[in-house]
């Protein structure tokens, strides 16, 4: 399990007495706001990568900007590894505490700061909700555009960290292409703005890029300006089902080869459908082995006139069914059983382990058809949900963490399936980041040189690796004990699957 | 519209692949501490500092390596000259979504993203980084590294392949981009403005504030030009709404291709960037704003210090255009700290400081 900690492959240091790191804290967070005890720390021993679980030696939460600098003074002068974390919402183990370290969490820094309609902005604390960004600028008829399907609870400093995506970024973009600037504290103390705000470009090197994405590791974000959209005039909802998963993926290749852009073009294959239907009662049919979710914005007319040609392309491509949700409710009803469609999962197994890569979207049938082989290889069922238009697969791997040896299999059909993703020209992760879970397939996407790269430039920002170590960035140790496995780029892990 | 089936690649242009022979090249030059001046096209040598060294000429190494439009990406080498990129694009109904400048016939797609120049669009629908998937590079040591790759949600390893964009070389020779194209708009219109800069800066300001088909604002020194893309109805909503009367559509493509400002030698001229809604510093005249006025064409004798803090102060920064004598700086200095991780970074990825040293910052 990689929430072990292993000193021959990841980062290790000189053990720091806890009494001392305790002084030291308490020295400059008040005692309300400073965890010390096992119980107090239960809360934040995992994210929601659940299985992946470990206990810090302390939580602090700061109020402040100087809260924030005066922790990471004591991080750095004792010497202890300090992981940032926002809501704790993340799928890939990003936020796991480093073994006696200090955890730093974002939730008393939940203000919205300003909200600026007539620039397009807003200004925020790190730990407000993704979905509170977009209600406080409702009124001004302007929404944040990215929105991870765990939107509700996920804050905006965990969404820069690990830039994250969601239904919309296929024509709204990804976190990176929303954010206008940051306040960056380093692990050496200093503040620095990164990004150019409203004048949009910023001058040397573009650090708003390098930072977004970057899961915590080369410095921690105290404020936050994202760029707001105009809500558009209208929206259009379109359900279209295929007897087969190749019809569907072949829609979503004619889609966008038409040159249209959907705001939202999601698919799911029979079995998540079926259990989304029987959770949600959304209007799927059953009998389907596959169902788009398509959604078009804009102008009422230019919204019909692009449903109109998506139905054309979705017949044309074979579907059995193609239905415009007549009204609001059942546009609400076909997103509900979407969006539902994790949970559902419960019905089929205990536990789920859900995947994130991203391959290009002409290989969708071949890589399903290989996602289903290694299932039946692995003796565990796979239903997969996920953003077609960009191609970015979650595999959900249903499995029962109390049966013997099932969350191993499940773990070794992810590092397959992603594995699979990489063979296919595509990334071991999409949106959820590489974290702690996706550590090793590092060693399958990036050579030792790309790694040794990715580990100077942490060096350039945290020269004592201190910031969430043995996270997102493997050691070479790590790539020679574990990369000895498998094949690397280029070649796929599974040659004997058929290629198209 | 051109559509294309989801089959069909387009076959790969013709090209070479230099890799091999630029690498032994770094290599060399980082073995020796000899500088190289990388070169594209050549189309932007006035951008920037003087650098003093071997050229690295990328145009031999050319090429577009694949592009199939119905993944909106293209990949080409960096040597391959934009105008044949966006002859492949354009003939299946895309296009790069930053349109960026053209600068002359020469110009190298290397050269775009390395000079972070975005067009007309970049603040309606992004810069050249937002549109970057992807790149291999030379490090400063020889070593190919590729960041990123050919889809759009990619969060595997830091953000390597959109630090190269706008980086002028500094940290790696370009030798491939992976680019996010975008399909044609369905319909496009232009309007013209019987209107003063100052006034109309404000009235598109306000504009913005809500769902709009505008796709360029530009103040050329006479009259507003505004552009708008996007669907039929949105369209004819839009012109209802603004008013106006219709233009060539023509002169956003010419706006492309136009001579640059400082082709014009003698005018000290600079490049100011700051929010849309800043009041103009009182540094000299104005000569036209782009980018809803988020990009604007000064002409100031005040000395360069002047101009960095004027546009400081307004939120933004200044890039001077003409540099008076080859020591001068010509991008907004950066504060101490900022400047000392940049140097950090640039050690990162080249140890030796042979790539493209001091175009930046003298001291990068």
């Amino acid at each position: 399990m990689l929430d072990r900690f292993d000193p021959a492959v990841d980062p290790t240091f000189p053990a720091v007495d806890p009494a001392r790191l305790a002084a030291a804290l308490g020295a400059v967070i008040p005692a309300d706001r400073l965890i010390l005890t096992p119980e107090g720390m239960r809360p934040y021993e995992t994210d929601a990568l659940a299985a992946y679980r470990s206990l810090p030696g302390a939580v602090v939460l700061p109020a402040d900007a100087a809260e924030v600098r005066a922790a990471l003074k004591v991080a750095r002068e004792l010497g202890v590894p300090l992981v940032p974390r926002g809501a704790g919402t993340g799928l890939s183990g990003g936020a796991l505490p480093y073994p006696r370290g200090i955890l730093m969490s974002f939730g008393k820094l939940n203000r919205i700061l300003a909200i600026d309609p007539a620039a397009r902005t807003a200004r925020v604390q790190p730990g407000v909700r993704n979905l509170a960004i977009s209600e406080a600028a409702a009124p001004f008829g302007l929404f944040y555009a990215p929105d991870p399907s765990s939107q509700l609870a996920c804050s905006i400093g965990g969404n820069v960290a690990e830039n994250a995506g969601g239904v919309h970024c296929l024509k709204y973009g990804l976190t990176v292409h929303n954010l206008l600037s940051v306040t960056l504290e380093t692990i050496e103390g200093e503040t620095l703005a990164i990004g150019g705000g409203e004048a949009l470009d910023t001058p040397g090197f573009d650090l708003l890029a390098l930072i977004t994405g970057s899961e915590g590791l080369l410095g921690v974000v105290t404020e936050i300006t994202v760029r707001l959209t105009p809500l558009p005039a209208d929206v259009r909802t379109l359900l279209a089902a295929f007897p087969h998963t190749h019809g569907a993926a072949r829609a979503v290749a004619d889609i966008i080869a038409a040159g249209i852009i959907p705001a939202g073009l999601e698919m799911m294959d029979g079995l998540a459908l079926r259990a989304a239907e029987t959770y949600a009662h959304a209007g799927y049919p059953l009998d389907a082995e596959a169902i788009l979710i398509c959604e078009c914005d804009g102008e009422p007319a230019d919204a019909d006139d692009e449903v109109a040609r998506i139905a054309d392309l979705c017949r044309a491509a074979g579907a059995s069914l193609v239905r415009r949700a007549a009204d609001g409710a059942e546009r609400q009803r076909l997103w509900a059983g979407r969006k539902g469609a994790f949970p559902a999962m419960g019905r089929y197994a205990p536990d789920y382990y859900c995947m994130d890569g991203t391959i290009p979207r002409r290989r969708l049938p071949e890589v399903l058809d290989g996602i289903a082989a290694l299932a039946r290889e692995h003796g565990l069922a796979v239903a997969n949900v996920f953003h077609a238009g960009d191609g970015n697969l979650h595999p959900l791997i249903l499995y029962d963490a109390s049966a013997p040896g099932e969350l191993s299999r499940s773990e070794k059909l992810g590092g397959a399936i992603l594995e699979l993703c990489v063979g296919a020209g595509g990334t071991i992760t999409g949106e959820h980041g590489v974290g702690r879970e996706k550590l090793n397939q590092m060693c399958v996407q990036f050579s030792p040189a790309e790694l040794e790269t990715f580990a100077a430039l942490k060096a350039a920002f945290d020269p004592a690796g201190l910031l969430n170590p043995g996270k997102t960035i493997p050691t070479l140790p790590r790539c020679a004990e574990y990369g000895g496995m498998h094949v690397h780029r280029g070649a796929s892990p599974h040659g004997d699957l058929p290629r198209f | 519209m051109a559509t294309c089936p989801a089959s069909e690649l387009a076959p790969p242009g013709e090209g070479a692949d230099e890799t091999a022979a630029l690498a032994d090249r770094v290599r060399r030059a980082a073995d020796a501490r000899r500088p190289l001046r990388i070169i594209g096209g050549d189309t932007k040598a006035w951008l920037g500092r003087p650098v003093e060294g071997e050229p690295l000429a990328l145009s031999a190494h050319h090429g577009i390596v694949s592009h199939d439009p119905s993944e909106l990406v293209l990949t080409a080498r960096a040597g391959t000259p934009l105008a044949e990129i966006e002859a492949q694009l354009s003939a299946h109904g895309q296009m790069l979504g930053f349109e960026p400048p053209r600068f002359g016939a020469a110009s190298t797609i290397g050269g775009v993203v390395a000079s972070g120049l975005s067009g007309q669009r970049r603040p309606f629908v992004g810069a050249v980084r937002d549109f970057v998937l992807g790149v291999a590079i030379l490090d400063g040591r020889g070593r190919r590294l590729r960041f990123g790759g050919t889809v759009f949600k990619n969060v595997a390893g830091f953000d390597g392949f959109r630090l190269m964009a706008g980086a002028m070389g500094l940290l790696g020779v370009i030798l491939e981009v992976s680019l996010r194209v975008v399909p044609r708009p369905r319909a496009e219109s232009a309007l013209a403005f019987e209107m003063d800069s100052e006034s109309a800066r404000l009235w598109v300001a306000d504009k913005l504030r809500g769902p709009t088909p505008i796709s360029g604002a530009v103040h050329d020194g006479a009259r507003l030009r505004l552009r708008l893309s996007g669907g039929e109805a949105a369209m004819r909503a839009a012109g209802a709404a603004l008013g106006g009367e219709a233009a060539p559509l023509d002169f956003w493509e010419s706006l492309r291709d136009a001579p640059h400002p400082a082709s014009t030698p003698d005018a000290p001229l600079w490049r100011l960037c700051l929010p849309r809604r800043a009041p103009p510093p009182d540094i000299g005249d104005l000569v036209a704003w782009d980018w809803a006025g988020a990009q604007r064409w000064v002409v100031s004798d005040l000395s360069a210090e002047a101009v960095w803090r004027a546009a400081a102060e307004a939120g933004g920064h200044a890039t001077r255009i003409h540099a008076p004598a080859a020591a001068d700086e010509v991008f907004q200095p950066l504060p101490p700290a900022m400047l000392a991780l940049h140097q950090r970074l640039k050690a990162a990825l080249d140890p030796a400081r042979v790539l493209n040293p001091g175009r930046m910052y003298r001291e990068l």
